[in-house]
């Protein structure tokens, strides 16, 4: 090789060398990203929080609901009244799904006209399918500040979403769907279960 | 840069320190021989509070580090712990809970300044748009640090926004299980969003506010006349219009710096809950994840994008679409507003409309994001989310004032888009907001009437007037 020729820069393969830098660069970037990244993903000991639980409805009096904890959420159990259940129809012409007919938002056994596997006890995951706050339960008829049509439901103070007694989820607000139902089933008439189907589904 | 070795006029520490770092340059570049224009007026006061803030948030932050626990059990005891038993902790805590809010006071003046003064356009876009990340980093540090007392606002705050990335399709569910560490707004993901809060989010913080001001100096400052003062200057190459920052505008920055700050302390000493609206009333109860609190608003701040958020109901990733359009809007600005006239000052009246009406709307969606939703008010907040997104058409349609019979085109394909919106969502069943829509149609029409029919109309509400050579008073 003259003095000349190491003089003269081959272009291709300094661009060759650039090209094969940056590609092993972006692959170490890539490497080293992911156990920062994964690192965000829940830990064995969130995984591990979320077995069913029992709740004992014999004590909920008619029209009252009660919360529990499943998987860290609220799980609302309402014993709705006999005129409760009567006008739950009387709402169906204002709401996004009156039949209950996204799959998604309860189980097989609760995809009836009053949405509960137990007649007048309708269990609910309490988080609004907006962006996940808790409602607030308004079971009063006609209520000032929710208009005259109001047959008793639950409000989010969050955006305004409206659901009936069903947790089924009005027109013209924020939230898309009903409310979700949990998987669950009554091991004795006051015993229920939320978090299993009891091989029923 | 100069030859080596480094010559310098200066002697002595000075000297030697100069031989080896560019630091006379740097502060003539800067401070002493950085000509700003002499007729900055009250509004180009809130740059430099906007920094005064960072620093006061800064150091009162690294103090409140030093007695903060960021752990779900321990949080809200902890800032307990600060405000009752740390000597002095209280004080710290108010400085940092006052200087959120004043950080965006006094940056809400500043980018309407920008909108003012057309100071996005002349090769500062760069400017704008560092402005707009700043704006954007403040917004994600605020929101982050309010979760960390850990009291019930903390906690349904960030069960709403974390749940806007739920709200995206396909990935939603997976995203905001990631940004949680959980299933639920839990430990980790207060762990998480304090380091984002006290280390990541800070440094691109003090590392945007650097660019902004390297950018800015490199195509030097507007005025309250959008007049180019380096289009004139004399034969040292001094801009005629000019004057050295240092020590003209340290100097005259003082005393705004102390009216800020008599204004800060007395809010501090006398009202540091302002009411509610500095620091929530129900953020005084520890987080509670089974009971939302009855009446839920998000810091006075974020209300304006809140109620944007409420106001799209077609689906909740439309929402969440909406409330982010809201800010990636602003980011474009440069881009919509093509009118080579810089300030407002020789603008047409239409165009100074459409800036008061934008400020005004911007202040309703942000009463209304406190306000609980009735029908009155959540159709009031449609229509001014709607002139919210009209504005950036509107001072599209402004950039030329010559062509007049497109206002007239533009009002009327607006006009018509609106009502077929409308006719879209009225749902004659629902009596009570069916009749909302109806009334309520006159907010955003009205503010098309009068940005795009009256310039067209009236002569007078169109003309612009001619830019002067040099800066007025």
């Amino acid at each position: 090789m003259s003095d000349s020729d190491s003089n003269t820069v081959n272009k291709g393969r300094r661009r060759m060398l650039i090209a094969a830098t940056s590609v092993v660069g972006a692959a170490g970037t890539a490497a080293f990203a992911t156990p920062l990244l994964i690192s965000w993903m829940p830990s064995e000991r969130a995984k591990a929080a979320g077995a069913p639980v029992e709740a004992n409805i014999s004590k909920i009096e008619p029209g009252q609901l009660v919360r529990v904890i499943w998987r860290g959420k609220p799980i609302w159990l309402v014993r709705r009244t006999d005129q409760m259940i009567k006008d739950l129809p009387s709402n169906d012409a204002m709401l996004k799904d009156p039949t209950s007919s996204v799959e998604t938002q309860q189980p097989a056994y609760t995809k009836n006209a009053i949405r509960s596997r137990k007649p007048e006890m309708l269990v609910l995951i309490g988080i609004c399918t907006h962006l996940g706050c808790s409602p607030t339960y308004r079971p009063e008829l006609a209520p000032a500040d929710l208009g005259a049509a109001w047959k008793g439901g639950w409000y989010c103070p969050c955006h305004g979403s409206r659901f009936d007694l069903a947790g089924r989820v009005f027109k013209n607000v924020p939230a898309p769907t009903n409310l979700v139902i949990p998987p669950h089933y009554y091991k004795t008439d006051d015993l229920l279960l939320i978090g299993e189907d009891g091989g029923a589904a | 840069m100069a030859a080596y070795p480094r010559t310098t006029e200066a002697t002595g520490v000075l000297g030697w320190i100069d031989e080896r770092f560019p630091i006379l340059e740097t502060w003539k570049a800067h401070m002493s021989e950085y000509y700003a224009p002499k007729n900055f007026n009250v509004w180009y006061y809130f740059g430099v509070l906007a920094m005064l803030v960072l620093v006061i948030q800064i150091v009162s932050g690294i103090f409140l580090t030093m007695h903060y626990k960021p752990d779900s059990e321990l949080a809200f005891a902890s800032v307990e712990y600060i405000m009752r038993d740390v000597p002095g902790g209280w004080f710290i805590r108010y400085m940092h809970s006052t200087g959120a809010s004043a950080f965006f006071i006094v940056v809400y003046f500043h980018m309407f300044r920008g909108l003012m003064y057309g100071s996005y356009k002349g090769k500062r876009e760069l400017v704008w748009l560092i402005g707009m990340a700043l704006y954007l980093a403040l917004m994600a540090e605020a929101f982050m640090g309010y979760m960390l007392p850990w009291g019930q606002m903390s906690f349904w705050g960030a069960q709403v926004i974390i749940n806007l990335f739920q709200t995206i399709p396909v990935v939603g569910d997976s995203l905001s299980v990631w940004i949680r560490g959980d299933f639920v707004i839990s430990d980790p993901t207060l762990n998480r969003l304090f380091a984002f809060h006290v280390a990541a989010v800070p440094l691109i913080l003090v590392a945007l506010v650097f660019v902004h001001i390297v950018a800015l100096h490199t195509v030097g400052s507007n005025n309250p006349d959008g007049i180019e003062i380096k289009a004139l200057k004399d034969d040292k190459g001094v801009p005629l219009d000019g004057i050295p920052f240092h020590p003209y505008y340290t100097v005259h920055d003082i005393p705004a710096i102390v009216v800020f700050l008599m204004a800060f302390f007395a809010i501090i000493f006398f009202m540091p809950e302002m009411g509610g609206y500095f620091l929530e009333h129900a953020n005084f109860e520890p987080a509670n994840p089974l009971k939302t609190p009855v009446h839920i608003a998000p810091v006075w701040y974020f209300t304006p994008f809140y109620t944007i958020l409420r106001a799209v109901t077609l689906s909740p990733f439309m929402g969440t679409l909406a409330m982010f359009g809201a800010i990636i809007m602003l980011f474009l600005l440069p881009w919509l507003d093509r009118n080579p006239i810089k300030s407002w000052r020789y603008r047409n009246t239409a165009h100074m409309l459409n800036l008061a009406i934008f400020a005004a709307v911007f202040m309703i969606l942000g009463y209304l994001g406190v306000k609980p939703v009735t029908p009155e008010l959540k159709e009031l907040g449609v229509r001014m989310t709607e002139i919210y997104f009209l504005f950036f058409i509107v001072i599209f349609a402004h950039s030329n004032s010559e062509k007049v019979g497109r206002y007239l085109v533009w009002f009327l394909v607006l006009a018509a888009a609106i009502v077929a919106i409308d006719f879209y969502r009225a749902n004659p069943e629902d009596a009570e907001s069916y009749g909302q829509i109806w009334w309520q149609m006159i907010w955003p029409i009205a503010y098309l009437a009068m940005t795009l029919l009256l310039p067209f109309l009236m002569r007078g509400c169109n003309a612009e007037k001619a830019v002067p050579e040099r800066v007025t008073s």
